[in-house]
């Protein structure tokens, strides 16, 4: 709606209701620049008004958690004084008009997320989804996302070293970026993104304040139109190179021990950064704009209050450090402004020239008030679970190659060779190797040992059922750390969905949000931080995004000798699969890529199954017995299979009747992607050990087979034989992405 | 013996190299700020990242900043000189080393693993390596294509001034071996006296076993050789 004033007209996202409300616990008519500022703050980007109250059923609390969500990232004690700080968010919108730019700010979002925690960031993790890639437009919007990751995050100095791709029609115009970043910290060096001493000084740090961003959190709470394009003025531009300094200065600052409080300046900007660390600190704030270094001349406080221009950070300073702590930035000749002071008001003065020109009480903006939405469930849902099952396949063997050439099982290698993930000497499991990132601690007494990092999420799956597929994001996430040797310890996620105020779209989230504390309750994960992204919709066609809840999942590798990669090793060891089959092919990537159908029944999520399955694996992997692990998710066995043998350069015979399974079709069997399962190999001496492993924690296993000396990767059941030679197979599933990207394949 | 490894704004592999030195090496090794890097060490190392954000070109701006003064004079005196990466763009944009790093033929900043074959052991970082040694490390930038004109490369040639060439896993120098269309397969050279020496690849990524792939720590050789070098020569 348009609100006129005296001097000038505005656009606000505000409803009637909203704008009444404020009124009445402003006890006036609020100015140009309060309204501004409330605008802002009341938007779902920052306020989650229609998400806050589901988000609520979340398990947050857990042993290891030190700062669960509602701060900036989640901070999670992994013993010797050490913490882990991350924290996973969305930057769809602004991709979706201007892919390199968007991408790129979101990166640099995130890490600063991280850093104001005062932790060093040290991974980053991105989980993209765009249209198929047989679309130009996807395409165009894969390759700018992909590159703008690259540059920024190469620049700053940080690995980008784990993450997801998926391709789906309904990501075709309105892509999702969502980006995660994981940090080291010495737990006495945590800091709070709070104001709690009135007299403390602000200092605005880093990039200058431009008109670029502004209106960005606004943009970013409504849907896509053709009119976006218009926006891109929304979109912000990051400067990779200011936050590389701005990081090393941070880091510095906080050692000085005279920072009290640190938050960066991201959606929302100034308006965002005082009043949220006015309100959490009880405290109020007093800026004076004519002191922000800014980069345009004539900008008005309006302006200044609502730019999300990138690179900035908020520092709370003890006053009698200062110069202490200004004498970092200026060894850095990073540009700063000593903007304000914190008061003992509870409001948000803001003032030019020693005029008052925004008045407004620190809880107002940072705690909107809650939209009430309604849920429904929509009609498609039991229309696509009920679909009878397809024929089998007239040539079954050709189906393995036909989903390993699938885009979203193909290797991702055209991904991430773009992406430094080397930097930081911390990677011990790269991309590709392994189901799982692995850093090293390399942190004085941090011991021998590693963080496993992963980001999972099926969209199918949640679109034909989102409680069974939120649930199975995070235990996949789980499994997937456990099969690389560490033991799961807290979880964040990002939520993408539709537009709220539909009420098929709010039961998706509803349903996804009861399905992850499900979830997470069983298995004892606690959820330390989040974000939620509303309005990924395209009006044109009037279509949602396939709701996604992407789970950012950290585990502890205890010792890096546990280490375990998904490659076959040796010639003789034993394959076993652990876990039980279902007849559960619904929504699965055999009956997309396949049959060209979407429906069915999709995996059951069950936290009992996950937990026998994956403490055998643990157990098994940190007692030596496991030579490798993958877990079986997309693709199913079948393609877990596959993957092993490519990794490992060499192939495997495997009579699929010792699959633990109930009774189905042999493609079923082949492509199930039922949970609570992993394929994993140990050396023959180990075996009985590693089967009482199994009969300890209940899982069912199945030994079916064992590594061979040759390429050959042969398949029994019953008197059916599937052979495979290893190097054709790798062939389908490394082209594909790149011949996509590099014009050979349409 | 004291190393400097001198940080730049915008260099982030600083802090990897004086974690090899100090922890894998055993070295004293001081990071140093560009502006109070006033050359009295027994070596130095840029390292690598983006420097100045690689705003202009990659190196250029380094290249021309007070510290190089000192870095010169290390060189001159023939103390040992190391660029990596973004080191060797400084390296070469500084005149310190002959050639020139253009943009990958692929348009892509390319992460991966290497072999390399070391084409001459007289250099302070490669006399602890064998010729035609294949070594494995990785590479990780977007202008690594070495460029040099013909009659720079016979010179090269001529003078011993090729210190790696990328290669296949038997050691031969053939194209698909070459990740970014550097001439000869070239990944590092040295000046004339060998003390100064610039390579594409990291070798402080892969100096530990468990950072490899391979579990090599091939990369070692290389600060092994610079200690090797200024324990028999200095």
């Amino acid at each position: 709606m348009i609100v006129e004033r005296p001097d000038m007209q505005v656009k606000v996202n505000l409803t009637r209701e909203e704008l009444e409300k404020a009124k009445e616990m402003l006890g006036r008519e609020p100015n140009i620049v309060e309204l501004g500022m409330i605008d802002i703050m009341w938007s779902e980007h920052c306020s989650y008004k229609s998400s806050r109250e589901v988000l609520k059923i979340l398990p947050r609390e857990g042993e290891h958690v030190i700062i669960g969500p509602g701060q900036d990232a989640g901070v999670v004690d992994i013993g010797n004084g050490l913490a882990v700080v991350f924290k996973i968010e969305s930057h769809n919108h602004p991709s979706a008009v201007d892919p390199y730019n968007g991408a790129a700010t979101g990166v640099g979002g995130i890490i600063r997320d991280i850093l104001c925690m005062g932790a060093r960031p040290i991974a980053l993790v991105d989980s993209l989804r765009f249209g198929f890639p047989s679309s130009p437009h996807a395409r165009w919007l894969f390759r700018y996302v992909v590159k703008g990751i690259a540059d920024y995050g190469n620049c700053t100095g940080i690995p980008t070293v784990a993450g997801q791709v998926e391709f789906d029609p309904s990501f075709e115009r309105n892509c999702l970026v969502n980006v995660g970043c994981v940090g080291i910290a010495r737990k006495d060096r945590i800091m709070p993104s709070v104001a709690s001493n009135p007299g403390d000084v602000l200092v605005l740090v880093g990039g200058s304040t431009g008109r670029d961003g502004i209106h960005g959190v606004t943009f970013a709470s409504k849907t896509l139109s053709e009119k976006s394009e218009e926006e891109r003025s929304s979109v912000q531009i990051g400067d990779p190179f200011m936050k590389k300094l701005v990081i090393e200065a941070t880091l510095e600052a906080v050692e000085t021990g005279y920072v009290r409080g640190l938050k960066d300046l991201g959606g929302g900007g100034l308006t965002c950064a005082t009043s949220e660390m006015a309100a959490k600190g009880g405290t109020g704030v007093e800026i004076e704009l004519s002191k922000v270094h800014l980069r345009e001349e004539g900008m008005t406080p309006y302006e200044i209050m609502l730019s999300e221009s990138q690179e900035r950070m908020l520092f709370v300073v003890d006053p009698k450090g200062l110069d202490k702590v200004l004498s970092v930035f200026e060894k850095y000749e990073i540009p700063y402004s000593i903007i304000g002071r914190v008061t003992d008001t509870r409001e948000v003065v803001v003032k030019l020239n020693g005029k008052v020109v925004a008045r407004v009480p620190a809880k107002l903006l940072a705690e909107a008030p809650l939209a009430k939405r309604t849920s429904k469930k929509p009609a498609y849902v039991e229309k696509l679970r009920d679909i009878p099952p397809p024929p089998m396949p007239e040539n079954l063997e050709e189906t393995l190659p036909q989903l390993l050439s699938s885009p979203n099982i193909a290797s991702k290698e055209w991904v991430y060779q773009q992406y430094d993930h080397e930097v930081g000497i911390r990677t011990v499991v790269k991309p590709g190797q392994a189901d799982a990132a692995v850093l090293r601690i390399i942190e004085e007494d941090g011991g021998n040992r590693g963080i496993a990092i992963k980001a999972d999420c099926n969209s199918r799956h949640m679109y034909l059922d989102p409680f069974n597929g939120a649930a199975g994001a995070l235990a996949e996430c789980c499994r997937n750390i456990v099969a690389v040797g560490g033991k799961p310890l807290a979880f964040v996620d990002c939520a993408n969905f539709g537009n709220p105020e539909k009420p098929e779209i709010f039961w998706q989230f509803e349903m996804a949000i009861k399905g992850l504390a499900y979830m997470a309750r069983g298995l004892g994960i606690p959820c330390v931080g989040g974000n939620v992204s509303f309005y990924n919709e395209d009006e044109t066609t009037g279509r949602a995004v396939k709701p996604s809840t992407e789970v950012l999942a950290i585990g502890l590798v205890e010792d890096l000798k546990h280490v375990t990669t998904m490659a076959f090793k040796s010639a003789g060891d034993v394959i076993v699969v652990v876990g039980k089959t279902f007849r559960e092919v619904g929504g699965s990537e055999y009956y997309y890529i396949v049959h060209g159908i979407e429906g069915g029944k999709v995996p059951a999520a069950d936290p009992n199954r996950e937990k026998s399955s994956m403490n055998a694996v643990l157990e098994g992997i940190r007692r030596g017995y496991v030579t490798a692990a993958h877990d079986i998710s997309r693709g199913g066995f079948a393609v877990a299979l596959a993957e092993m043998a490519i990794q490992g350069g060499r192939g495997a015979e495997v009579f699929l009747d010792n699959m633990p399974r109930e009774p189905m079709r042999i493609d079923e069997l082949l492509y199930s992607e039922s949970n609570a399962r992993f394929i994993i190999t140990v050396e023959e001496k180990n075996l009985d050990n590693f089967i009482s492993l199994c009969r300890n924690t209940g899982a069912p296993f199945g030994i079916i087979g064992r590594v061979s000396r040759s390429n050959r990767l042969i398949l029994r059941y019953e008197s059916l034989v599937l052979e495979y030679d290893v190097h054709h197979l790798e062939k389908a599933w490394k082209m594909p992405i790149w011949e996509y990207m590099e014009g050979l394949r349409s | 013996m004291r190393v400097a490894v001198i940080r730049f704004p915008g260099s982030n592999c600083d802090l990897d190299t004086v974690f090899v030195l100090r922890k894998v090496i055993g070295v004293k090794a001081d990071l140093v700020w560009h502006k109070n890097f006033k050359g009295d060490y027994d070596a130095v190392i840029l390292p690598g990242g983006f420097s100045y954000g690689d705003y202009l070109r990659a190196g250029i701006i380094a290249a021309h900043s007070p510290a190089m003064k000192y870095v010169k004079e290390m060189a001159r005196e023939g103390l040992p000189v190391l660029g990596i990466c973004n080191g060797f763009q400084i390296l070469i944009e500084a005149g310190l080393l002959p050639g020139a790093l253009i943009r990958n033929t692929t348009l892509k900043f390319i992460c991966k693993w290497v072999f390399l074959k070391v084409k001459t052991t007289r250099t302070a970082f490669s006399n602890l390596m064998k010729r035609e040694q294949v070594l494995k490390m990785p590479i990780a930038h977007n202008e690594g294509r070495y460029f040099i004109d013909e009659k720079g490369l016979r010179e090269l040639m001529e003078n011993d001034q090729i210190v790696f060439t990328y290669v296949d896993g038997e050691g031969n120098e053939t194209p698909n071996a070459n990740p970014n269309g550097s001439v000869a397969n070239i990944a590092g050279v040295c000046n004339l006296e060998g003390n100064v020496v610039g390579l594409m690849p990291h070798p402080e990524r892969a100096s530990e076993a468990i950072l490899s792939p391979y579990g090599s720590d091939d990369g070692k050789l290389l600060f092994l050789s610079m200690k090797n070098f200024l324990e028999r020569w200095m």
